[in-house]
């Protein structure tokens, strides 16, 4: 099986080699079909290692100075392992159709497979100089990819500065946590960190949970830490969104979660408090924002924040169960948010990868640009909207069995009497459902303005589905969202054994295998499968009974509209107008800005010539918590520029005051 | 039991039109009219079903699919629920928040088949109807987690059965604070007064309406027919939870046809009261809607949180 891994890195490596070699005719299906390999082969080892449990483990001294390079692939690792290949190769068989102009190129084309590779490596990392190496190559090959449209729009730069400064602060956090338990602990290699983790003082044990927590969170996309996330997936070109936005953010959770859980054993109730906080704040910031973006991809990608804090709120809710002496709960709540994992990158794949479509195909992602689709482009239609039913969190798609597992971890954790949990599980809870609901909101306006009614511009009019490649690719992963909303079976299991080898390898499982899912000791049951066939079989007779009831016949009319000629787009609800209500609601939150520009005629100031409304919906955290410290930093740095003004006698000055200071601490 | 999930989606279809049809009698009388009879909207279903429907122009198959689906979840929800008694055919499949979702399915696909129309009406209904919905899901779930805490469950049986083996709970604090709770989210998922009026042609306060403007004929019926079968749905649901008695517990005709009566009875005091209220007040405002849906979340919070400090 490490044969078989490791041939996996060495098919996505040859893969960059290719397409940084091959002619530019040539370049995409070769590294595409030689990534899917890469891929396919990673699956099978992820698959082995999941079903049996047996850990693959390589080392070697020739990669990395010093340390070597270390690989074990564990059960828990493998979860995330599996999703990135099926993810990976998803987007690399839409690559084959997908038309990037800066994709294309000799640096990207070569870049693609190195940063799936990574993402593959990544949880397999054993030690930390390994884990380092592996995260920055990942950071990096993205954030190249990110920057690939540079030439074409001017927002790609931008995106790509804050990407890198956010990675680069994110890779120092984890940096500085991990060193600083590889020194108390006397070893960098994982396994052991996790024996001796146990007796470090908890001081160092907090602070390098917490630096850790940072970075990590930033990958994942979490408030506050978010702000790259909306710019650099709505600038990546259709399959790098996909990737970073189904598989990337992924691994900050693992790493969460690895050292949190798999290097230090748990810790206090409130390192977990603060998870869950983080993560509720995130739930409620994401799905607000996407609720109110016009930006098809921004939306997605602040669904994403949105999911990843459903997800930190699972993983804090049972470290708390941990804390408190629940184990099963606590396996429950894991299980819940791992699966939320899993079943997120299926429909966020999906999504990501039908919206690059839908750019393609009409040159716009502003969903006011859009509409009509669903009749022009059915394939890419149907595939954005089962993603959409996945990121609603509505029956017959995945996203919904996640929702109710996560929502009855909340429910059990009720009854544990600890004032901690009391005041948390509510909360949690209630932030559930309010993003539940702002995720239904966000589908009908993405799915209602973008696919159906009246296309808004000439592009949407002529839109056409796009080539059978990117049909393909992204209909795999719709496939898989409706698999698995029926039959969660398919994986629940093997994410239990993934998760309980990372909290507690004697918990009870808390699901009974079989097509119902059913919490053990207590009375909650789902049977998606059996409720989806009920569902489908009920609109199905009520359509042959209408059909048949002599009101079947149907007759093509123009819409209703007050006695008005004709009916314009022009005339439609646009995204903006759908959020409005809600932007009115959630005033306070998302603070929005409107300027009204209205010039009179000169002759008469009661007559109007032409008027223009401008609206912006910031990111609060960007407006109140960057840009000062931008400014701040900037003013810094324009005193910092008074000192070196290239005069050598001064920089001769400082370099004998430094070696002074340094003689003085040292005697 | 096929048998007593048959009886209760029969149950919710007659009854669903025969509930807005009371409400509508006990409206008139109020304001002293005689009012339609009470099986008026039976008689309005009928001669819809028959009529040929339209279809606007620009809209996609989405169009005659959401009343389908409205239809269809509503549907669901009557076979799965326990309404008449504690044990309907694949009641063991589903819970509360499965029902919650499952109509909030119905909500999305009516939303999307009116924004397919390209009106500025489906757009502007969709858009308020999503919005209130997205603010009542809070205190909708944190209500059922405050039903769900003494029977340690979310299943409905487990609840319903939990409180008929103490009747005490229901006079408890949390109870009544749910209670509050979910009735405010009753009216606000059913789109009656004071969220949304469903009289009302006035394009300034439709709701639900503006939604289902384009509808006629036979896909009209649907569409009336689950908001009244969602309506007396939420109603039976609420009068199961809050006033348990009557529902069968054991199988056997007498036992079902005593909670037959009983339910019928419960939810047509239940709607009377409903549409005495609604002589009473008037429409809020749309952005004051947000205001009653917090203040039914506080409540069901309360509910949870004196759950927890007085079990």
């Amino acid at each position: 099986m490490v044969d078989l891994f490791l041939g996996a890195a060495l098919v996505g490596l040859v893969a960059a080699l290719a397409g940084a070699a091959a002619p530019e005719g040539s370049r995409t299906p070769v590294t595409a079909g030689l990534t899917v390999v890469a891929c396919g082969l990673a699956l099978v080892v992820a698959l082995h290692v999941l079903a049996t449990g047996a850990a693959v483990s390589y080392h070697t001294d020739r990669l990395l100075p010093l340390s070597g390079f270390t690989l074990r692939l564990d059960r828990f690792g493998a979860l995330f392992v599996a999703t990135s290949t099926v993810v990976g190769a998803c987007a690399m068989v839409y690559r084959l159709g997908y038309e990037g102009h800066g994709l294309s190129s000799r640096t990207a084309s070569s870049d693609l497979p190195v940063f799936v590779t990574m993402l593959l490596l990544v949880p397999a990392a054993a030690d930390v100089t390994t884990f380092l190496f592996l995260w920055e190559s990942m950071a990096l090959t993205s954030l190249l990819l990110v920057l690939a449209d540079h030439r074409y729009r001017h927002d790609v730069q931008t995106a790509g500065q804050w990407y890198a400064v956010m990675t680069q602060a994110g890779a120092a956090a984890i940096l500085v946590g991990l060193v600083l338990l590889a020194t108390r602990s006397h070893s960098q290699s994982f396994a052991a960190i996790a024996l001796v983790a146990g007796h470090l003082s908890p001081w160092i044990r907090s602070t390098a949970f917490m630096l850790v927590l940072i970075g990590f969170a930033s990958k994942a996309g979490a408030v506050p830490l978010h702000v790259w996330l909306p710019r650099a997936h709505a600038e990546a070109s259709g399959p790098v969104s996909a990737l970073m936005s189904a598989s990337m953010v992924n691994l900050g959770i693992y790493g969460i979660l690895r050292v949190g859980d798999g290097l230090l054993h748990g810790g206090p109730a409130w390192w977990w408090l603060v998870v869950m906080g983080i993560g509720a704040l995130s739930a409620l910031f994401g799905a607000l924002h996407s609720a109110t973006s016009r930006d098809l991809k921004r939306l997605l990608a602040y669904s994403t924040t949105d999911n990843m804090g459903l997800v930190l709120v699972g993983v804090g809710a049972s470290g708390l169960f941990v804390s408190t002496g629940h184990p099963a709960l606590a396996l429950l709540a894991l299980v819940a948010a791992l699966v939320h994992v899993v079943f997120h990158a299926v429909f966020k794949g999906s999504l990501f990868l039908a919206a690059g479509s839908i750019q393609q195909a009409t040159g716009t992602r502003d969903l006011d640009g859009l509409g009509g689709l669903l009749t022009r482009m059915p394939v890419t239609g149907a595939i954005f909207l089962v993603g959409g039913l996945g990121l609603a969190a509505l029956p017959l798609v995945c996203g919904f069995v996640s929702e109710w597992l996560l929502l009855q971890s909340m429910l059990h954790g009720l009854p544990t009497s600890n004032a901690a949990v009391a005041v948390a599980m509510p909360i949690g809870v209630g932030v559930l459902a309010l993003t539940g609901g702002l995720a239904a909101f966000t589908f009908v306006k993405a799915a209602g303005i973008g696919l159906l009614g009246l296309p808004r511009t000439a592009a949407a009019a002529s839109a056409r589905d796009v080539s059978r490649w990117m049909s393909v690719g992204g209909g795999f992963l719709a496939g898989l969202c409706l698999l698995f909303g029926v039959a969660p079976f398919l994986v629940i299991p093997a994410v239990t054994d993934a998760a309980r080898s990372l909290i507690d390898a004697r918990a009870p499982a808390p699901l009974v295998r079989g097509w119902q899912l059913d919490l053990s000791g207590a009375h909650s049951q789902l049977a998606p499968g059996l409720l989806a066939a009920v569902l489908l079989a009920v609109v199905l007779l009520l359509a042959l009974v209408q059909r048949a009831s002599g009101g079947g016949a149907v007759r093509v009319t123009e819409a209703w509209g007050c006695g008005r000629e004709f009916q314009t787009a022009a005339m439609e609800y646009t995204a903006t107008s759908f959020g409005e209500p809600l932007t009115r609601v959630f005033e306070n939150v998302l603070s929005p800005s409107r300027d009204v520009d209205v010039s009179h005629v000169a002759e008469s100031r009661f007559y109007v010539e032409a008027a223009t409304v401008h609206t912006s919906l910031d990111d609060a955290f960007e407006r109140r918590l960057y840009e000062p410290a931008n400014r701040g930093l900037q003013r810094w740095g324009a005193v910092a520029r008074l000192v070196p003004n290239g005069s050598v006698h001064r920089y001769l000055a400082f370099g004998m005051v430094a070696l002074v200071v340094v003689l003085v601490v040292v005697a | 039991m096929a048998a007593i999930s048959l009886l209760q989606v029969i149950g919710v279809v007659v009854g669903g039109p025969l509930l807005v049809g009371l409400m509508r009698k006990v409206r008139c009388r109020l304001e002293g009219r005689i009012g339609p009879p009470v099986r008026q909207p039976l008689l309005d279903l009928r001669k819809l079903a028959g009529r040929q429907r339209t279809r606007p122009e620009h809209a996609s198959w989405m169009f005659p699919l959401a009343p389908l689906v409205l239809v269809g979840t509503t549907l669901v929800v009557a076979a799965i629920a326990p309404l008449l008694a504690t044990d309907p055919a694949l009641g063991w499949s589903a819970d509360l928040f499965a029902v919650v979702y499952l109509l909030l399915l119905g909500t999305v696909a009516l939303g999307l088949g009116a924004l397919d129309t390209g009106t500025a009406f489906g757009g502007m209904g969709a858009s308020r109807a999503l919005t209130i919905g997205a603010v009542a899901e809070p205190a909708l779930l944190v209500s059922i987690l405050a039903l769900s805490v003494p029977a340690h469950s979310s299943n409905l049986p487990t609840i319903i059965t939990t409180s008929l083996a103490h009747p005490l709970l229901l006079a408890t604090p949390q109870r009544l604070l749910a209670l509050a709770a979910f009735v405010i989210v009753i009216v606000a998922e059913s789109g009656r007064l004071p969220v949304d009026n469903p009289h009302t042609h006035l394009e300034l306060t439709m709701i639900h309406e503006a939604m289902v403007l384009e509808y006629s004929g036979s896909d009209l019926a649907l569409v009336k027919l689950g908001e009244s079968m969602r309506l007396a749905v939420l109603l039976a649901l609420f009068a199961d939870l809050f006033v348990p008695w009557g529902i069968a517990t054991r199988p056997g005709p007498v036992h079902l046809a005593v909670a037959l009566v009983a339910l019928v009875a419960k939810v047509a005091v239940l709607g009377g009261v409903l549409a005495a209220f609604e002589v009473a007040v008037a429409k809020l405002r749309l952005f004051r809607v947000p205001e009653l849906m917090a203040g039914a979340f506080v409540l069901s919070v309360l509910a949870v949180v004196s759950a927890l400090v007085l079990a």
